[in-house]
């Protein structure tokens, strides 16, 4: 075949960043002029255009774009129609490889433009159909042996069709033979070939095409309406699990029986119509059935009395800003920039919770309100947080913020954005010095984020315990960073190592990252074992004055008798206690800190989210370290901005704001970016596979997986479990109140008074329960709809350009986030309940050594 | 008083939207080649010296809090030095909190400066006007049930208005339609055009206070 040349001209731009302009430069006059007899010239769009000047939907102007082929020797022999003909994107690539005397490349299935190989200037038809014949055919056989690949590996093409197309092409090959072989009968045999290949051709297509774009719309539905009504079941069940007469049990197990009686049904159906069992579709009954009970609970609510502002408990700037991240993921410009609209919302929410707090007058001394006016209300109650401490905790989270920020990678395509430098391995600097500064920095980094949680436990707990937990952050997470550090250096600097230390470097790299993980875990476990680490703290000062007893008799009647005794009860538990130890060993005075039993929740789940962060962080690159120390930095400040706005109401149904989880699930968010990650699939960090096992896997799928999985979901992983500490915090905060006050001398009695702080939970745990549910529920819903939005992004552009660049990679994202999010939160109220149980048995045990 | 309050409280406003429809004719008689879209940040330094003028003409007019008892000549020199001194603060102050936001740091350094020189004549000079230097009154105007007259009701909406537009002119920042006009936006981290919808904010709040006069002061609140 001859070879020719071809001009492609292809009016192209960067397809998200706009549309096509008339400005972009086409093919002249004299262009066209000096083009020798074998230059075909092509003119292609990639796509069209509406009359508005958009594109990317799926109307008949945007999918349609125009052709052009010129050459000054003949191409067509006879003249062209009047009306041209419309001819698949898909041909072109065959086209022009064969044209171009190229191998057609192996995925493709598209047809060659069979008028483009007739050779006019031999005058005989019969040749032109025999060269049109061979590029068919050799055409044929490249999709042939695609389709015979593709079917051995994937079973979602029809059986029958594929056998009757395989049919098809073996008739077609024997004829072009035949007809090579026995050119006197080719005028007719050629008249039977060419429609041949090209019936089997076309064939193929219709067959992938509708295996392939096919998109099930009910299934899209459904699984739309299920999501939707999983929200919604969150949000209602978010406020059933505050009401009083709430039952957990009933609430876990019916649901499962129905879910489990759906599954059952429609198996059943299945098989007795003979269909194919689909898990998709049981799992879709599995969760129609759990889900029926609530709604037919809510229904029955809704119709009986609830108004719909019960329903609607989001109030009004969280709801907005929840209706602005649900639109914004329908906009594939919004999906681009989300890295920068994510940091945006949340300082908008962070100024919006400090002005709140000024607003509802909690920052301001009351003196200053008190203006004589009509109508003025109930004073608000003493500040709990002064003005400029509420303004400096705002301030320091947008610089958190900001400079975390400048961690981000820009998503493709957008020529005007730089991505951070900072990213890469520190082991692909060229600068020795510098090199040697940022590794400074990675390590400064490490210890200052080991001495903020030890500087924080040591606050709130105690550090002198012997219990294994507390020796392990003693004394295990200096190791960690050690291994981290020494780590790191080693592959900062494997080149440079000398030749006989290779293999100790070889060896160092594999046997760190591995320890350090395996730290990580025998910590956690520690953790789980014992996470009580409230104990007796030996105290060389003079005993105490016992507190006195209120007189109180007979049983209490009312909340307030309540409110009155359990404190006492337990101050009197804990001098009781102290007595005994005092007794038991008279030479060495002990005391119970009680602080730390204040704060048994909370040390733990800082203890886990430290212990999950070091392995994590050793996944990513050095410099990364930098932006995990913000991450804690920056979580530490929006709790205690968020602590300063809920009102702990004691022994109240405890219940976390909805503007402190959206603002946590924001946080997540924007660490996810400002990691250096972006949700598309090129931006995965494939490297961190390769952490510990520089050889490779070998066989094995699930290891990189998983590695490659915990360094993208990182963020998502530690904000979920961290999720707890937002139900905490306000109490823990409740122990700045009585040190203040402990300054003014005077009040004995105020002095001795221990704060109750996280025990004010322990006393009611059925509140406790209810609101880790609530959090949890809330904390879904938040997550729910954001992955809600996604998936209605997904189906309903599903015709759209960018549907395969950004909607579907970023619902994928989103999906395995929100996988990642729910076990992460499961993780972290299981934790949360696991220290509650071995608190009961601490307190069971206490008693019954009382009673001794 | 209340309702002779309401129509001083109209006037005023009609006074300042006209303002800022002058600023977008008068300059063109004056200066070659001026138009919003091309030489934004003139428009916008005129826009603000004109929004300052009107104020401080209303200020001298109108005089809402007229009561001041000591009227020395130093008291009204360091008052007048304060009040600038706020101004250049609130500016400084608004620039760090854009830099915050996400503005870059060293290019467009004007034009994010001009921002907050815009947003500060929009809310500070009217809180300067009508509360003078005294942070412990704004803190209080800006505080619920803070609020004891008209003028104060007025300035709470308005500045609170602009601050939400200067909000909202964020959110087309990262657009992809191309336009001439987002471009033109974007420049200085948007929220330039959105001031006129702040002003049209303003015009609904006239409208709102025009409505007669209640006893109560949640009719105020929008």
């Amino acid at each position: 075949m001859q070879k020719i040349s071809v001009l492609l001209f292809l009016a192209w731009r960067p397809a998200h960043s706009g549309q096509w302009h008339p400005g972009t430069p086409l093919p002249n006059q004299e262009l066209v002029e000096r083009l020798e007899n074998d230059t075909l010239l092509v003119v292609i769009g990639d796509h069209g255009m509406t009359m508005s000047g958009d594109h990317g939907g799926d109307s008949e102007l945007e999918i349609s774009a125009a052709l052009f082929l010129y050459s000054p020797a003949a191409l067509f022999p006879s003249a062209p129609p009047e009306e041209p003909e419309v001819i698949p994107q898909i041909s072109l690539v065959p086209t022009l490889a064969l044209l171009l005397g190229l191998p057609i490349p192996f995925g493709n299935i598209g047809e060659v433009i069979a008028e483009l190989f007739s050779e006019v200037k031999d005058s005989q038809p019969h040749f032109s159909a025999l060269a049109q014949a061979s590029a068919l055919h050799l055409n044929a056989q490249q999709v042939s042996r695609f389709l015979y690949t593709y079917s051995a590996a994937a079973q979602d093409l029809q059986v029958k069709e594929l056998h009757r197309l395989q049919n098809l092409f073996s008739k077609a090959s024997a004829d072009y033979q035949r007809l090579l072989q026995s050119p006197q009968r080719a005028e007719a045999a050629l008249q039977t070939v060419i429609p041949e290949l090209q019936q089997f051709l076309r064939g193929v297509q219709a067959m992938c095409l509708e295996s392939w774009a096919r998109f099930s719309l009910i299934r899209m539905a459904v699984g739309a309406a299920i999501l939707a009504a999983a929200c919604f079941l969150c949000l209602l069940v978010s406020q059933w699990a505050t009401s009083p007469g709430f039952c957990f049990h009933r609430l876990l197990l019916i649901p499962m029986a129905w879910g489990l009686a759906g599954a059952i049904v429609c198996a059943g159906l299945l098989a007795t119509t003979e269909l194919k069992l689909d898990p998709v579709i049981l799992g879709a009954m599995a969760a129609v059935g759990s889900l029926l009970p609530f709604l037919w609970k809510a229904w029955a609510d809704w119709g009986s009395k609830r108004p719909l502002a019960a329903l609607l408990p989001i109030p009004g700037p969280v709801l907005l800003l929840l209706l602005i991240r649900f639109a914004a993921f329908f906009s594939d410009s919004f999906v681009v920039a989300e890295a920068r609209a994510t940091p945006f919302l949340l300082g908008s929410l962070i100024l919006l919770l400090v002005v709140r707090l000024h607003w509802e007058g909690r920052l301001l001394p009351p003196k200053l309100l008190t203006i004589p006016r009509l109508g003025f209300s109930a004073p608000t109650g003493p500040p709990r947080h002064n003005g400029v401490q509420a303004l400096g905790l705002g301030v320091g989270l947008l610089l958190c913020i900001r400079l975390a920020g400048l961690f981000h990678r820009c998503p493709e395509e957008t020529p005007a954005c730089r991505s951070s430098p900072w990213l890469s391995p520190l082991a692909s600097m060229v600068g020795g010095r510098a090199k040697n500064l940022w590794y400074g920095a990675c390590v400064g980094a490490l210890v200052a984020l080991l001495a903020a949680v030890r500087l924080w436990l040591r606050r709130y707990g105690d550090l002198k315990s012997p219990e294994p937990p507390v020796l392990f952050v003693r004394w295990g997470l200096p190791v960690m960073v050690l291994g981290t550090a020494a780590y790191w250096a080693l592959a900062s600097g494997a080149d440079e190592a000398p030749p006989r230390l290779r293999a100790l470097v070889a060896g160092a790299s594999v046997v760190l990252p591995r320890a350090v993980a395996g730290l990580a875990a025998s910590g956690l476990m520690l953790l789980l074992w014992r996470p009580v680490t409230v104990l007796v703290k030996a105290a060389t000062g003079a005993p105490k004055s016992r507190t006195v007893l209120a007189p109180f008799s007979g049983p209490p009647t009312s909340q307030a008798d309540l409110d009155y005794v359990v404190p006492q009860i337990y101050r009197h538990m804990q001098e009781e206690f102290r007595g005994r130890l005092e007794r038991a060993k008279p030479q060495r005075p002990l005391t119970v800190a009680a602080r730390q039993l204040g704060s048994v929740y909370s040390a733990a789940v800082v203890t886990a989210l430290t212990l999950l962060a070091f392995p994590l962080l050793l996944l990513h690159a050095e410099r990364i370290s930098l932006v995990f120390l913000l991450l804690f930095l920056q979580s530490f400040l929006l709790l205690h901005l968020l602590a300063a706005g809920i009102p702990i109401t004691t022994p109240g149904p405890f219940t976390v704001p909805w503007q402190a989880v959206s603002a946590w699930a924001l946080m997540a968010t924007q660490t996810f970016y400002s990691t250096g990650h972006q949700p598309v699939f090129p931006a995965i960090h494939w490297h961190a596979a390769f952490v510990g096992f520089p050889e490779g896997h070998g066989s094995s799928t699930w290891l990189p997986a998983l590695l490659v999985g915990a360094n993208t979901f990182a963020s998502h992983l530690l904000f979920a479990v961290g999720c707890p500490l937002l139900l905490l915090w306000p109490f823990l905060c409740e122990s700045q109140g009585p040190q203040k006050r402990r300054q003014p001398p005077g009040n004995e009695a105020e002095e001795e008074e221990e704060p109750l702080m996280e025990m004010r939970l322990r006393d009611v745990p059925h509140h406790f329960n209810a609101a880790l549910l609530q959090l949890g529920l809330k904390y879904l819903f938040v997550l729910g709809i954001q992955i809600l939005a996604c998936a209605l992004a997904a189906s309903v552009l599903r015709r759209h350009l960018m549907v395969w660049k950004v909607f579907a990679p970023k619902f994928i994202f989103e999906a395995v986030g929100f996988i990642v999010s729910s076990v992460g939160l499961f993780l972290g109220i299981a934790l949360v309940m696991r220290v509650d149980g071995a608190v009961n048995s601490w307190f069971r045990q206490l008693v019954l050594a009382q009673q001794r | 008083m209340k309702d002779t309050d309401i129509k001083r409280l109209l006037y005023t406003h009609s006074l300042c939207i006209f303002s800022i429809i002058l600023s977008i004719f008068i300059p063109s008689f004056f200066l070659e080649n001026f138009s919003i879209l091309e030489t934004h940040l003139t428009w916008l330094c005129i826009c603000s010296v004109f929004v300052t003028a009107v104020n401080l003409v209303l200020y001298l007019v109108v005089k809402p809090n007229a009561s001041s008892k000591r009227s020395s000549l130093s008291f009204k020199v360091t008052r007048f030095v304060k009040c600038c001194v706020y101004f250049l603060m609130s500016c400084f102050t608004f620039h760090v909190i854009f830099v915050l936001y996400g503005a870059p740091l060293i290019e467009l350094v004007l034009e994010t400066f001009l921002f907050a020189v815009t947003l500060s004549t929009f809310t500070t000079v009217p809180c300067l006007c009508l509360l003078g230097p005294n942070i412990k009154a704004w803190l209080r105007v800006f505080s619920r049930n803070g609020v004891t007259s008209v003028w104060e009701n007025s300035l709470q909406i308005t500045t609170i208005s602009s601050f939400v537009g200067a909000w909202l002119g964020a959110f087309p920042i990262p657009l992809d339609w191309e336009r001439p006009w987002q471009k033109k936006v974007s420049v200085g981290r948007g929220g330039h055009i959105l001031l006129n919808i702040t002003w049209l904010m303003r015009g609904g709040l006239t409208i709102q206070t025009r409505a007669p006069g209640h006893d109560s002061p949640h009719c105020w609140r929008l």
